[in-house]
């Protein structure tokens, strides 16, 4: 509860700093403002009185401190990276304020106990992404960015919406334990329309996670974004929306799991394949990561359909590693992006040589994406597929299998271009203290959560 | 009231879901984004109209109040929506969504 608070009052504080001249100041604040959010939901941590806020709207359990403080965590790492980026910008305390609410709604969908919280918390989590998204007003293609991902954003919106409405009008509530103990009674008798209001759920956060079919719109709005912004988007919008996606589907759900798991079935299957074989074919390392983050909802919704005790870990672990190793990919981008104009594969070539530390941060982050031990990623996938196993989903764990393999391919590319591949121009890269910080963060991080996964596990046990 | 609760409740679906189809295929079939908009739009006020529909046969209020939160979301968007719409014009000179084929493979 607190964390929410301290995050809305750092929006509001930077808006202040425009206004009472104070923008040097602002980082620090943010930093260790977000700092003092973490703290304050680790104090949280356990409280056998949970105390649902604002009349049940928000219940703060460990499930949801547990995700805010995974939030506020890939947020600080974010804010490490775009340090730069942020002061070169013109509207510093503008990007500052937008974001920090924008992880106000994310903390929202976390926590929310009620379907107009989830609603809210999407809508805050999104609307200033649009404004981002287009924060480059002379780019058309920052402008194009902006409006198909505002444009996809309102229409999933309107599904998502209708889904909400139709299970409103047969279990006569919005709170989720009502709605729960609703439809465990009637489990037999609900109307058609409830199930059609299952299906336009599913559909409306199947487009905010960009699972397939519905994720034509991640490519562009990735690939035409600024650096950063996208960066966050992959990120932080995809563990707010998974995060909300279980809570949801777990608490109210869970009883008529047969009615919408074949779809979530069909849609995870899509969403793998799609996504891995898609990536194989581009170019540009911003587009590669759009696909291969569509691919790792895929994996994440096999922990959906596999509603079961150890779910909740497997979701947490993975957003968090997969977080991780994104912020690490785009942080070298960046770097990349600032020296050669364009984000091409070939533009990584001899990275090695011009500087081994982000060399090897592209290294581990691409294996934590890919799944290989040590790293993160590998026991985030294990734990995935466990789960889904143990409830029988015994083809669709193969099909992930071979979409893992396929997502190795083009990862290697990236080491073999940083490793192998001869650099066209040899001078060193000099990086500063903070993305020097930030890279060494990242492939602790990384590291860390492969070595000793049990104990992220036995938080959610 | 009375002839509200006449009509029976599937009425209230069936028209909402016309209207919110009607809204689905002009978001993607039309080219103007002004009326892309529109439809939009439309999706969202077949929603609040369902939700009041649901909200009195029920005899339950929080359907009602969510229609203000709905409202109130909607004109938020739309105002960041028109913003990003001006300033695409201003960079065009259109507001024809096939202008916008920067990116691609």
């Amino acid at each position: 509860m607190i964390t929410l608070f301290i995050i809305s009052l750092l929006g509001i504080i930077a808006l202040l700093a425009e206004i009472l001249n104070f923008r040097k100041l602002l980082p620090v604040i943010t930093l260790f403002g977000i700092l003092a959010a973490i703290a304050a939901s680790v104090a949280e941590w356990n409280n056998p009185m949970i105390i649902p806020a604002f009349n049940n709207m928000l219940v703060f359990d460990n499930y949801a401190l547990a995700f805010s403080i995974s939030l506020c965590l890939i947020t600080f790492l974010w804010f490490l990276m775009a340090h730069h980026y942020l002061e070169i910008e013109t509207a510093l305390s503008d990007h500052y304020a937008l974001i920090l609410f924008s992880l106000a709604g994310a903390i929202v969908m976390t926590a929310f106990g009620n379907l107009v919280m989830l609603f809210l918390g999407m809508e805050i989590l999104s609307i200033p992404l649009y404004i981002l998204a287009g924060s480059r007003k002379t780019d058309l293609s920052s402008n194009e960015a902006a409006f198909k991902y505002f444009l996809l954003g309102a229409f999933s919106a309107g599904f998502l919406l209708f889904g909400i409405t139709l299970i409103y009008g047969a279990t006569g509530t919005f709170q989720l334990s009502q709605m729960n103990q609703y439809i465990t009674q009637h489990a037999n008798e609900m109307p058609a329309f409830f199930y059609a209001g299952i299906i336009l759920i599913v559909s409306g956060l199947a487009f905010k996670v960009s699972a397939a079919p519905f994720h034509f719109w991640a490519p562009d709005v990735y690939q035409g974004s600024p650096n950063m912004i996208t960066a966050f988007m992959s990120t932080i919008v995809k563990i707010a929306a998974f995060a909300g996606f279980y809570r949801l589907f777990s608490t109210c759900f869970a009883s008529v799991e047969s009615s919408w798991s074949q779809v979530v079935w069909i849609i995870a299957v899509i969403t793998l394949l799609l996504g891995n074989i898609t990536a194989i074919q581009q170019h540009s390392f911003k587009r590669m990561l759009a696909y291969s983050g569509i691919s790792h909802a895929g994996y994440l919704l096999l922990a959906i359909l596999a509603i079961n005790t150890q779910s909740a870990g497997a979701i947490f672990l993975y957003t968090l590693a997969y977080s991780i190793a994104s912020i690490a990919a785009f942080a070298v981008l960046e770097e990349v992006f600032k020296l050669k104009g364009n984000d091409g594969i070939s533009a990584f070539n001899g990275l090695a040589k011009r500087n081994p530390l982000l060399a090897f941060t592209l290294t581990i982050s691409m294996l934590s994406l890919a799944g290989i031990p040590p790293t993160a990623g590998f026991f985030a996938k294990y734990y995935i597929f466990n789960t889904a196993l143990s409830n029988g989903y015994f083809w669709l764990v193969i099909i992930a299998v071979i979409a893992s393999l396929i997502g190795v391919y083009y990862y290697f590319k990236l080491i073999i271009a940083a490793w192998f591949k001869p650099a066209d121009d040899e001078t060193l890269i000099q990086l500063s203290f903070m993305h020097k910080l930030l890279l060494v963060l990242t492939i602790l991080l990384t590291l860390a959560l492969g070595l000793f996964p049990g104990y992220i596990l036995t938080l959610f046990s | 009231m009375q002839t509200l609760h006449n009509i029976p409740i599937n009425m209230y679906i069936l028209l909402s879901s016309v209207l919110f189809c009607i809204g689905v295929f002009g978001v993607l079939l039309r080219r103007n984004a002004i009326i892309i908009f529109m439809c939009v739009e439309l999706m969202l006020n077949a929603v609040n109209l369902l939700l009041v529909a649901f909200s009195t046969y029920l005899g339950d209020t929080q359907g009602q109040v969510f229609v203000f939160f709905i409202m109130a979301v909607a004109a938020a968007e739309v105002a960041v929506g028109l913003a990003i719409l001006t300033m695409i014009y201003r960079n065009t000179g259109s507001v024809d969504i096939e202008v916008l084929n920067k990116l691609k493979n």
